[in-house]
């Protein structure tokens, strides 16, 4: 993300460690650091989680509020996704409206959510035309320390999947849990000196030549790809990204259960 | 009960100043959530649980959840802000969108910006600001999951904050909101006693000395009650205050045989 100031000694570090096939926190490189999953932590919210990658911290919530559809889908429910970036999680965030980074993280999730179709749009229609659904996923990072992406898209996975439709408090017949079809699962892998690293530390992501987001569903299928940074990949790197994608992606899925 | 939250301020307007009929405490003396009426809810602090910031603090007061993150001393922006003589304590005071019923737009509101000046404040006089001229301390709190008396939270999580990131200060700053429901003082207001309740009554003060430092009221209290919610107040504060300095110890304690492992310093790998 954000190219901040990176001191020499830790740049040459983790390049003579990639240059023998190894990472500084001792990873292979497609392993992702310890993840924790609580789902259903803020009870105010109508689905949330917070998410832990190793030392990033996310928290992602649900509100689902009713309003009027957009005119050109009067039978849909609508989605809206928001990522902040806290200036609480990084002394490199500042407060005030989202800068092109938490607007890039936000629509990266959101493409992933609303393209995939994993939200059935249509069962959140109650009244064509005039009433529907309005879904709000909000993320908050807490603690900044690499791979945001794939914190914040399985939080929001998570969070979808516990996330229960108010109806009844609104007068529109009783709860429902949320229509979910798929699950996608989004696994972000960078390139440094021509290696790929999977699940990068924020180091990592300072001396990143590329990064690249592939989110598959259980399939296997892809949903929704992200390349970012100002390096480039080869063909052969791009494919060993999606077929690392699918197989930590199933791994991954069964966390969020 | 079910509009509140972002529109709660509004209802908390029109509710209080006593013509509250709702009934929210026992012939007994039992609260909505079981509590007397001089008993604090749950209490939970922890020290040092966020990894980029200097220092920071979680607090649950029931319901509420709140995240406190300092940085700094750090150099100051806006440069103008900068007093050559000493630190400024700059506090951004923000409730996350699911945190309430009605989501909250992000971003802050004239609601968050006065509880921020008014923190800030609080902490500016415990903190040694004449040790760091012209920096900034920065202190943010997230309200994750609000249930009334998140300020006071905010407050207690904010002076931890602090301390965990070893900002020399005269002491921690505990804070606890009292009120009036059905015409009697009761402790640590939760939702529904703050919406429908008479009065409210946030309160931050140092129990060493007896230093207040946030006070702010609204709603109707006579003398005698103001009193007795004074003292309850206090007796509160000393009690937030020794789990204050008990998540502090916790966070702190060095354990005997507690073998630390060799680090792998970074620097050693370094070759030629």
């Amino acid at each position: 993300m954000a190219r901040a100031i990176m001191s020499e000694i830790k740049k040459d570090h983790i390049h003579k460690l990639l240059a023998k096939g190894r990472r500084v926190d001792n990873r292979a490189w497609d392993e992702f650091r310890p993840i924790t999953i609580l789902p259903n932590y803020i009870e105010t919210a109508e689905g949330s989680a917070r998410v832990k990658i190793g030392n990033t911290d996310v928290l992602v919530g649900v509100k689902m509020t009713i309003g009027e559809p957009f005119a050109d889908t009067p039978n849909k429910g609508v989605l809206s996704t928001n990522a902040e970036l806290i200036p609480l999680a990084s002394p490199n965030f500042e407060s005030g409206p989202p800068d092109e980074n938490s607007i890039e993280l936000a629509r990266v999730v959101d493409r992933g959510i609303r393209e995939s179709q994993m939200v059935d749009l249509e069962s959140l229609c109650i009244e064509p035309q005039k009433e529907v659904w309005i879904m709000f996923t909000d993320i908050y990072v807490l603690d900044y320390d690499g791979n945001l992406f794939d914190a914040a898209f399985l939080g929001a996975m998570a969070a979808l999947n516990n996330t229960m439709v108010p109806a009844k408090a609104n007068d529109r017949g009783d709860d429902f849990p949320l229509p979910i079809k798929h699950m996608p699962i989004s696994v972000t892998a960078v390139q440094i000196e021509n290696s790929i690293l999977v699940d990068p530390t924020l180091d990592e992501e300072k001396v990143a030549e590329a990064r690249l987001t592939v989110t598959t569903d259980e399939n296997g299928d892809l949903r929704a790809m992200q390349k970012g940074l100002a390096g480039a990949f080869s063909l052969d790197q791009i494919t060993k990204c999606v077929e690392t994608s699918q197989r930590l992606g199933n791994d991954l899925r069964k966390l969020i259960g | 009960m079910q509009a509140s939250a972002g529109r709660g301020i509004r209802i908390k307007v029109m509710t209080m100043g006593g013509n509250s009929n709702m009934k929210l405490i026992s012939d007994d003396g039992i609260r909505v959530d079981g509590r007397k009426v001089d008993e604090l809810r749950p209490i939970r602090i922890e020290a040092g649980v966020l990894k980029r910031a200097d220092g920071s603090a979680y607090v649950e007061f029931g319901k509420n959840k709140v995240l406190a993150a300092v940085y700094g001393p750090r150099e100051c922006h806006p440069r103008h802000m900068q007093n050559p003589a000493k630190a400024i304590v700059q506090c951004k005071y923000n409730m996350i969108a699911f945190s309430v019923s009605d989501r909250k737009r992000p971003g802050p509101d004239r609601r968050s910006v006065e509880i921020s000046k008014i923190i800030s404040e609080a902490l500016e006089y415990v903190v040694f600001t004449e040790n760091f001229p012209r920096t900034s301390i920065d202190v943010y709190i997230e309200v994750l999951q609000a249930n009334a008396g998140t300020r006071c939270a905010g407050l207690t999580a904010a002076s931890v904050a602090l301390a965990d990131a070893g900002i020399p200060m005269k002491d921690l700053v505990p804070a606890v909101a009292v009120g009036k429901v059905n015409d009697q003082v009761v402790l640590d207001l939760q939702k529904e006693e703050d919406n429908f309740g008479q009065a409210d009554l946030p309160i931050a003060m140092i129990p060493r000395t007896g230093e207040v430092l946030l006070m702010q009221m609204d709603g109707h209290m006579t003398r005698a009650e103001f009193d007795r919610a004074l003292e309850m107040g206090v007796g509160a504060c000393k009690r937030i205050y020794d789990l204050q300095k008990e998540a502090l110890a916790r966070r702190y304690a060095v354990e005997k045989n507690e073998e630390e492992p060799a680090e792998e310093a970074a620097p050693a790998e370094q070759e030629g």
